[in-house]
């Protein structure tokens, strides 16, 4: 049982080396590897797919909907006719795959249950065993209040938080910049790949909330990172080696947002935008929620977020050469409607 | 002493036990669990069973990311519970006890009123389709619904005014 426990540790601290060697290659050398496409060479694709009758009369998404408008980002973002094919480039049969959904704020602006079940069902199609896909987040009690069935079946999808004892955190503890913290153990130990299935937001501390930030939710201690606008701790934090090399998609939720008040749900600044986005480059992703956010306050006849002083300022941090997280200049990225 | 003067000292035991920790939680800044109305007091609303309770040092594991406004304004504890409107609509209220009246109408007025109606209810109040928002002397009472229905606005606003008396107290 010790030796596992130490092969195990060594496991991780070679992933560690190996993505401290990782940090100095091209960070969009996988995104192009996904959707090669010569014109778009060196831009990284962002894909906004939207449906106004996504949500019907009702109050929830349509799942037959939420699952075509899936689908439709995932085929446009990897240039495939296949709605599965895509999901069989990004994972292997033999990987365990984490979602990394983002449950803090409650049933109204949580990740939906409807969309990570569109997204297990393409998992499994690719041939990802039920029991090989664990979604997560930091709590057990977020989890359960946005929606989820907690689940530990082995021949089940797993639902589970970090706070459950059979998760918990790493013992290691890593950093960069201002960044002192320990992971996961779903992220570190249990999953070999991982989706990032973030929330649009407005944020009161960081200004926006997406791809970048939804890692605020796996680590101990996130409450320490929010000084300064969250910054350079969002950029920081993104660049710890089990974050940097798992993510290996996100599939962002973007159906109902929220503009102001966030990251708490306030109905009064939600509102229905009817969208999934796909990337892989998280900062590319967040640039782009960062401009529909803006688009949305100037509806509203607010200040922008830089007026207010709440430009998300960690986004051009995790853009610059001392992180090359992806790109945050819009000539770089190839943003698609569909 | 027998057994039956013994007896008629167990409500003495109990009243003190209660006040005393009724007193803690004021000490510490909480607001008591009595604050929240039981089902039924409010026709069509039922509570939870469980109320929450956050002190300021622990309210980012409640809202983390939202917490450090609340912090910077001077938030003691925070207490939260589940209410469901005639057995459909979910609502969760959750009352902040700020250090001072000012404190609690920072918070307020930090937040854009956007299209509110101002019910008369506690010190000012703002009300939306979904959720409802007022202070009291140092308490800051948010109310937020999960769905949306004509009647939920009158609805929340009945369940105010249930807090509100409580919090009159």
């Amino acid at each position: 049982m010790k030796e596992m426990a130490e092969k195990t540790r060594r496991d991780f601290l070679k992933d560690c080396a190996i993505g401290a060697l990782a940090a100095g290659a091209a960070p969009l050398a996988f995104a192009r590897d996904i959707h090669p496409s010569p014109t778009e060479q060196g831009k990284s694709r962002v894909v906004i797919a939207r449906d106004v009758a996504l949500y019907g009369s009702s109050s929830s998404p349509e799942a037959a909907r939420v699952e075509k408008l899936l689908d439709r980002a995932m085929q446009n973002f990897s240039d495939s006719s296949d709605p599965v094919a895509p999901w069989k480039k990004l994972f292997k049969p033999n990987e365990v795959v984490g979602l990394k959904v983002n449950t803090i704020a409650g049933p109204g602006l949580s990740t939906h249950l409807v969309l990570v079940e569109a997204i297990c069902e393409r998992l499994q199609g690719a041939g990802i065993k039920p029991g090989n896909i664990v979604v997560w987040d930091r709590t057990h009690g977020e989890l359960d209040r946005a929606g989820f069935t907690l689940s530990n079946d082995p021949n089940a999808v797993r639902i589970i938080g970090t706070d459950s004892k059979d998760a918990g955190y790493d013992e290691t503890v890593l950093s960069y910049g201002v960044v002192k913290t320990r992971l996961s153990n779903l992220l570190t130990r249990t999953c070999d790949a991982m989706i990032n299935v973030p929330i649009l937001k407005n944020h009161s501390g960081a200004g926006v909330t997406l791809a970048l930030k939804n890692m605020y939710g796996v680590n101990n201690n996130p409450d320490h990172l929010h000084a300064n606008n969250c910054c350079p701790a969002v950029a920081d934090i993104n660049m710890l080696p089990p974050i940097r090399n798992k993510f290996r998609l996100i599939v962002a939720d973007a159906m109902t947002g929220c503009f102001e008040g966030g990251p708490m749900f306030k109905p009064q600044y939600a509102w229905r935008y009817n969208g999934i986005i796909l990337a892989s480059d998280p900062v590319a992703i967040d640039q782009t929620a960062w401009d529909i956010i803006e688009r949305k306050r100037a509806e509203q006849g607010m200040k922008s977020l830089s007026q207010a002083g709440l430009a998300p300022k960690y986004i051009a941090v995790a853009a610059n050469p001392d992180h090359r997280l992806g790109t945050d200049d819009p000539k770089r990225i190839a943003l698609q409607e569909v | 002493m027998n057994k039956t003067s013994a007896s008629h000292l167990v409500p003495l035991v109990i009243c003190l036990a209660t006040a005393c920790l009724f007193a803690a939680c004021r000490h510490q800044g909480a607001a008591p669990v009595s604050i929240f109305p039981d089902s039924a007091a409010v026709p069509g609303w039922t509570r939870s069973p469980e109320v929450r309770t956050f002190p300021a040092d622990r309210l980012a594991d409640y809202i983390d990311g939202d917490a450090e406004k609340y912090l910077k304004a001077g938030v003691k504890s925070t207490s939260t519970a589940d209410y469901k409107y005639k057995d459909q609509i979910q609502v969760v209220v959750d009352v902040y006890t700020m250090s001072s009246p000012s404190s609690a109408k920072t918070i307020f007025e930090s937040e854009p009123a956007m299209d509110a109606q101002s019910p008369t209810l506690g010190d000012a109040a703002r009300l939306y389709s979904q959720s409802l928002i007022f202070l009291k002397g140092p308490y800051l009472v948010r109310m937020v619904a999960y769905q949306e229905s004509p009647q939920l606005p009158s609805a929340l606003l009945d369940l105010g005014q249930a807090f509100e008396s409580k919090l009159s107290r």
